[in-house]
């Protein structure tokens, strides 16, 4: 029983770590005011960009590396059309979507039906050692313990330092960060810079950990899920945590209860993910002084400098 | 600016004059619902349009739609062909059959060929292969190779294709042996690797050690090959993806179907049929056998040759789930029960969704 | 050098509709770049894209078929996001809407008089409204952001289709494939033309004129433009935010799901696991494009579907890669939305830091 709760937990770590860096990368993003939409289209040019120079140079880290530009190029696309050009975000991150699904495709085209390299997993020793917890947590991939490093510096920087407190000025009142003498639109892209390396490396996970091969679409709307993922945190980092691992855990658990012989219909247990992220957000959202209070004001709202 | 504009409408004036004719004596076009580059479903049968292009060189000409969803584009998607002076348009997913047929009525000149489908009409044939008869092979093999008598089955959609082929496998590893046990997990899509993985998990970790998909996506082998368990290729030869867990792949070989009719229609006897050829035609091609001892190797060589000599993996003694009889001892059962499928036999660990 | 943006003193309406032009233009040469890039010929690729569909009654009448349900969805959607409601799940309520319509032909089918067709629509516009005021509900009431709840539940609307698809509305005589029945001649809307277009043509051009008159001209027009610019104005003038927000939501759904039951009973037939290309999400973006005013969306929604059947007829004739295809359309829309810019604002470059009355700037 216990070597099934263990593989259990094994699963969704896989299922959850890409959700979860794509959302705290976005969570940046949304903070500092801006909507990215285009999650979907940065995290599949990760992928490919990441599985292609991971096979061309032999280097997992090297591909690792590359999506994580790839991320960020789409990502400064976008920032120089929404920030320097006050474009509308909702249309602009649809439209990046578009364009990275049909990139991605072009560039793929070579690398369909070839093997990829997968990521090795890192012992940690000494901690790998505990019973049960050990072989959990203690022997995944980089990304893996990435993932986590990355909700902590987030969750620290955000609450704990001078740039979490100008980023979240910017996302709240960009008129008065902008008097104070902050320059929004370049924090603003920074920020944007940040979601798209972060969604490139969400995207490298998909195609160099959890499935090591290219295949069109391999992203399967999971940019998606991690935009969802962000207000399900209503924007505090610790939660995208939580969110991520329940939608892992939702989804791998039916599959398990199907392997069971439940013989509950298929499509009723596929929609359970998504009516538990429902049920939870409402649950969390009737506490509305706490929701308020996290919601970058200015989220999705154009600042131009007036001089 | 003048000039050059000038010179841009008589290049596209030329251009579309000279698009107009075309040397070869036949178009053949192709409708596919994923992407070719799904190394699954759709790419074989692009692999077979490229082996027409090999086989008739200049003689045909082919041209394909990829991403057709099922729905509202399909039928333009048809009719374009069709009105593009195409003589034979394949259209290969189970939702383009009314769109075929409706398009078929409009253009009585063309030939229609759809995959997977019933309906047909007087320019309206249908194909299908016979992939049940590589699961049985696979049953067996896996029946044969498990330690813990135990195998996951990945499954899309619960149409009687995939039914069939649950069934198939089953028969085929009871006929091995008569305990052994098959989960099933479906995963409502065709393709999507991340959750054909996490299916291949949570199989592997109740306990399947051999891991079987009617799936598009390599992911589930490539799970296989990490856990140290065995699996089997779907559509394509899939080695590549799990040289040390692949044991066989159950290949869809539509090359020689597609050279066939379109032979006919260069010859004028092309007749509306339905088709629906298996081992025996080689429109389903077993990969090489591979990490198997000699004696499961021969076993499952022998199996074929029984396959290709006409013998039908659902011929009796046959028990539903529900303990009636499907079929008795010696009875084969008819091409349209198969095809039409809707109950699992006895053995099945799941309730087919209704 | 350094792009500065200045705000334009009143809309430019010289460049209001200069900037489209613009827009395809820039298109224009990066998809001839493209297409000489994968070795086609550009002026043929280009031709075949953007103008022989044009040419022809029934590639027009194609382009017309597939803008209606996007241009229908989009009003809607511009009544919410007028008024900061941000509904993502069109499609969601696209698919609930046409399973109502449908309820009647697959469930009675024998039921077959003059009243079902506008039984079925009235079912539909019911169905999708139900399903958009979910999240509406969940927003006013219990304060849970609409984008999620909207987004999430187009997941669940569409394994909802598919399980009574594959379930109980399979149909019977259909050897357990996943479709169910025909409709019958009574619950088919009537087709204009010599193609597939329907009714649901005219109708999609009627609410684009209704909904341009009623955001235009009156109260609640009003209404919904000052809640969306300034909520707190609004609730002076006497306007509740959460009645509004519940109507957008009710509208764009209505909208979206009589766009549903029109799609499949007029060019589909029968439901099928899936019955959207995406109508609802590409929706949002006709909405933006249309810069959310009825007339522009009816433009906007016609230009989009012409780059989907441009891109289909370089596929099918010149065997150009349909990620081309996309990545075309990608473009388009980032350089039609970039180009929107000239409207509000100049451009200005800059050399150095300094500007004109020689102050730092801060951007």
């Amino acid at each position: 029983m216990l070597d099934i709760v263990q593989a259990v937990l094994l699963t969704v770590i896989t299922a959850a770590t890409p959700l979860l860096i794509a959302a705290i990368g976005e969570l940046v993003v949304e903070r500092s005011g801006v909507l990215n939409l285009g999650v979907e289209g940065m995290m599949i040019m990760g992928a490919v960009v990441g599985f292609a120079a991971a096979n061309q140079s032999g280097s997992g880290a090297l591909g690792v590396l590359a999506a994580i530009v790839a991320g960020m190029a789409m990502s400064a696309l976008f920032g120089f059309l929404v920030l320097g050009l006050v474009t509308n975000q909702v249309a602009t991150g649809l439209a990046l979507t578009i364009l990275g699904l049909g990139v991605s495709g072009m560039i793929g085209e070579a690398f369909i039906g070839v093997p990829g390299l997968r990521l090795p997993k890192l012992d940690i020793p000494v901690l790998s050692d505990i019973p049960f917890i050990g072989p959990v947590v203690f022997q995944q991939d980089a990304i893996v313990y990435l993932s986590f490093a990355l909700v902590g510096i987030v969750s620290y920087c955000l609450f704990r330092t001078r740039i979490g407190l100008i980023l979240r000025a910017v996302g709240d009142n960009h008129t008065s960060a902008h008097a104070l003498g902050y320059s929004v639109l370049k924090v603003r892209f920074l920020a944007v810079l940040f979601g798209g390396g972060c969604a490139g490396l969400a995207g490298s996970y998909m195609s160099l950990a959890y499935t090591p091969q290219w295949v069109e679409n391999m992203t399967a709307g999971r940019g998606w899920i991690a935009l969802a993922l962000v207000v399900f945190s209503s924007w505090l980092p610790m939660r995208v945590i939580a969110g991520a691992y329940l939608f892992g855990a939702v989804t791998v658990l039916t599959f398990h209860a199907q392997a069971l012989g439940a013989g509950i219909p298929s499509q009723f247990l596929s929609s359970l993910p998504y009516l538990a992220t429902i049920v939870v957000l409402v649950l969390i959202s009737a506490n509305r002084r706490l929701t308020l209070v996290n919601t970058p004001a200015c989220l999705g709202k154009p600042f131009v400098p007036d001089r | 600016m003048k000039n050059f504009l000038k010179a841009t409408v008589a290049a596209i004036a030329f251009a579309a004059v000279s698009s107009a004719a075309s040397a070869a004596d036949l178009k053949a076009c192709y409708i596919y619902v994923g992407p070719v580059g799904d190394f699954g479903w759709s790419y074989q049968h692009d692999q077979g349009r490229k082996d027409v292009e090999k086989h008739f060189g200049d003689k045909v000409e082919t041209a394909y739609l990829e991403s057709v969803p099922e729905g509202p584009d399909a039928e333009r998607a048809i009719e374009r062909f069709a009105r593009d002076g195409c003589g034979i348009i394949f259209t290969t997913s189970f939702g383009y059959m009314n769109p075929t047929i409706k398009v078929a009525k409009k253009f009585p000149k063309v030939k229609f060929e759809h995959a997977t489908g019933y309906k047909t009409a007087s320019n309206v044939a249908t194909y299908n292969s016979k992939f049940h008869e590589g699961r049985y092979i696979i049953g067996q093999i896996a029946a044969k190779m498990s330690k813990t008598g135990t195998a996951g089955y990945i499954a899309s959609f619960p149409i009687p294709e995939v039914v069939a082929g649950i069934n198939a496998f089953m028969l085929g590893a009871q006929s091995v042996n008569p305990d052994f046990k098959l989960k099933v997990v479906w995963v409502n899509s065709w393709f999507d690797p991340g959750k054909e993985a996490d299916a291949a998990k949570a199989l592997i970790d109740q306990g399947a050690d051999i891991i079987t998909q009617h799936t598009d996506s390599t992911a589930p082998l490539q799970v296989a090959e990490e856990r140290g368990v065995h699996g089997f290729g779907q559509a394509s030869d899939q080695i590549a993806f799990a040289p040390k867990a692949q044991y066989t792949a159950i290949v869809d070989n539509w090359g020689p179907y597609y050279i066939e009719r379109i032979q006919e229609v260069l010859d004028g006897t092309w007749e509306s049929k339905s088709t629906w050829g298996g081992i025996a035609e080689g429109h389903v091609v077993m990969a090489p056998y591979t990490n198997l001892p000699d004696d499961v190797v021969a076993m499952a060589k022998e199996t074929e040759a029984k396959i290709a000599g006409g013998w039908e993996p659902f011929t009796g003694p046959i028990t539903k789930q529900d303990g009636s009889v499907a079929a008795e001892d010696g009875v084969t059962l008819e091409d349209g029960a198969i095809l039409g499928m809707n109950w699992y036999v006895k053995g099945v660990d799941d309730k087919l969704p209704q | 050098m350094r792009i500065e943006l200045v705000k334009r003193k009143e809309h430019s309406r010289k460049m209001a509709l200069l900037s489209p032009v613009i827009a395809v233009g820039l298109t224009l040469v990066a998809a001839a770049i493209l297409f000489a890039a994968s070795g086609t010929d550009p002026f043929l690729g280009l031709y075949k894209f953007f103008i022989e569909p044009l040419t022809d009654s029934w590639s027009v009448q194609e382009i017309i078929v597939k803008a209606t349900p996007m241009v229908l969805i989009a009003c809607g959607l511009a009544v919410c996001y007028l008024s900061n409601n941000w509904n993502i799940g069109a499609e969601g309520q696209f698919i609930f809407g046409a399973l109502c319509g449908s309820f009647l032909p697959i469930v009675y089918p024998e039921f077959e008089t003059s009243l079902t067709l506008p039984l079925m629509l009235v079912l539909g516009a019911l169905g999708g409204a139900f399903w958009a005021l979910i999240p509406a509900v969940l927003k006013t009431r219990f304060n849970a952001n609409e984008i999620l709840t909207s987004l999430m539940l187009v997941y669940v609307a569409s394994l909802l289709l598919d399980y009574l698809v594959r379930g109980p509305w399979r149909d019977p005589g259909g050897y357990n494939f996943p479709e169910s029945r025909l409709f019958s001649e009574a619950a088919t809307l009537p087709l204009i033309g010599d193609g597939r277009m329907s009714i649901a043509a005219p109708v999609a051009v009627v609410v684009v004129i209704v909904l341009a008159i009623v955001l235009a001209r009156t109260l609640k027009g009003f209404e919904i433009r000052v809640m969306g610019e300034s909520p707190r104005a609004g609730a002076f003038a006497g306007f509740s935010a959460k009645r509004l927000t519940l109507f957008a939501f009710a509208l764009a759904g209505g909208l979206a799901g009589l766009a549903g039951t029109m799609e499949v009973s007029g060019s589909l037939n029968q439901l099928l696991p899936t019955i959207s290309p995406g109508y609802g999400f590409t929706a949002i973006i006709v909405a933006f494009l249309g810069r959310l005013n009825p007339v522009g969306i009816l433009v906007a929604g016609f230009v989009l579907a012409l780059s989907y059947i441009g891109g289909e007829a370089v596929q099918a004739s010149m065997g150009v890669s349909d990620k081309i295809a996309s990545v075309i359309q990608g473009l388009l829309l980032f350089f039609v939305l970039a180009c929107d810019t000239l409207i509000l604002y100049r451009i200005r470059l800059h050399s150095r830091r300094t500007t004109a009355t020689g102050e730092v700037s801060r951007a």
